[in-house]
């Protein structure tokens, strides 16, 4: 980065944000999109629905859990604690970019817009690019990515509406697999402590595990309960070669 | 005219009120996080074990088309891809291309979709 970077204007960092939708990540989670919007058309959602649920919760398995309990002729509440359920993980996801996104002045009211376009392609971004830019531009960079992603995702649905039904299966079913394998990739990659590469592992581990035992609560139990594990062993860790160093001190 | 508007009342409450009352909730909790707390740490482990449960999920039990493939092609591609992943320095094109790669071959091998 050069060393004039801070001097850089809020405009042409929330360009450099929106740069971010040519790269591979944004690319990927645009296919996923397809695929979802050939979801929505078989489920009998229109293609106006469709588009209003794509900018309205921005959070791919929520949406595909609404489409499926609208489908099964759930009643409203219903439909609410499915998705809702779902949707707990969005509070840490928030929680843990928050503190490397604000500075002292930067007014919540900013932070609860911005918060929106959280879920986990943009998730990913903050926590491998928010590093790199000047703390007072983070905001505005984000911005440049959320909004722009958000509003990309929401058109492609309007696009591709109907088209992606089309696909012949291989290629519909490689789609799909896409999203996982990159999140499988990027969040190993970006994980520089050694506390998240082990939540890393538990999540992977007790994701699928739970889902056979309580499929309503699975995602919710193996965040909680892998995280708190991975945290205490690394605290665990952390103290014992504390402990090491003063001893040989 | 209720009815003309039911499906986005329905997706408006279930979907975007149920859904952000939990990314609010994220700002309220990360405003009182301090960038060096040990709550943090916490913070993250827990965010990081719910996304990837959410994506060993995506592996194990797919969406759409894909449910139809065999457990054991997409566990085989996602585990030997990361595996080649790891051992070739972490680049991410690598961890995507190869899982995919394998995939591809797997489905053409087993005649998926009726070809």
């Amino acid at each position: 980065m050069s060393p004039d970077s801070d001097d850089r204007s809020a405009l042409s960092w929330f360009l450099t944000g929106m740069r971010g939708m040519f790269s591979l990540p944004a690319l990927i989670l645009m296919t996923s999109i397809v695929g979802f919007s050939a979801f929505a058309l078989e489920s009998g959602l229109t293609r106006a629905e469709a588009v209003f649920m794509s900018f309205a919760i921005w959070a791919l398995p929520a949406q595909v859990i609404l489409v499926g309990t609208m489908a099964s002729g759930a009643n409203i509440a219903a439909c609410f604690l499915a998705v809702t359920l779902s949707s707990i993980r969005m509070m840490p996801m928030v929680a843990s970019v928050i503190p490397e996104m604000r500075t002292k002045r930067t007014p919540t009211w900013l932070l609860l817009i911005l918060s929106h376009f959280v879920a986990i392609t943009a998730w990913v971004f903050a926590i491998t690019t928010l590093r790199k830019v000047p703390r007072e531009h983070r905001a505005v960079y984000f911005a440049g990515f959320g909004v722009t992603l958000t509003t990309s995702g929401t058109l492609v649905v309007a696009i591709f509406y109907g088209i992606a039904a089309s696909f012949p299966p291989l290629i519909a079913g490689v789609l799909f697999f896409l999203t996982p394998v990159y999140f499988n990739a990027s969040i190993w990659a970006s994980a520089s402590q050694p506390v998240v590469k082990l939540a890393f592992v538990m999540g992977v581990v007790l994701g699928p595990l739970l889902a056979l035992v309580t499929p309503e609560f699975d995602v919710l139990y193996a965040g909680i309960g892998g995280g708190t594990a991975a945290y205490l062993i690394d605290r665990w860790r952390r103290k014992k070669r504390r402990g090491t160093k003063a001893g040989s001190r | 005219m209720i009815d003309e508007y039911w499906t986005f009342i329905v997706i408006f409450v279930a979907g975007f009120l149920a859904t952000d009352v939990w990314r609010w909730l994220g700002v309220v909790a990360g405003n009182r996080l301090n960038e060096e707390s040990e709550a943090l740490y916490w913070v993250r482990a827990v965010a990081t074990s719910l996304v990837m449960a959410v994506t060993a999920k995506l592996i194990v039990f797919p969406n759409g088309m894909l449910a139809e493939s065999p457990l054991w092609l997409r566990l085989g591609a996602a585990g030997i891809g990361f595996a080649v992943f790891l051992a070739t320095g972490r680049k991410v094109a690598v961890g995507v291309a190869v899982p995919m790669a394998l995939l591809i071959a797997g489905l053409w091998w087993t005649g998926f979709g009726g070809r």
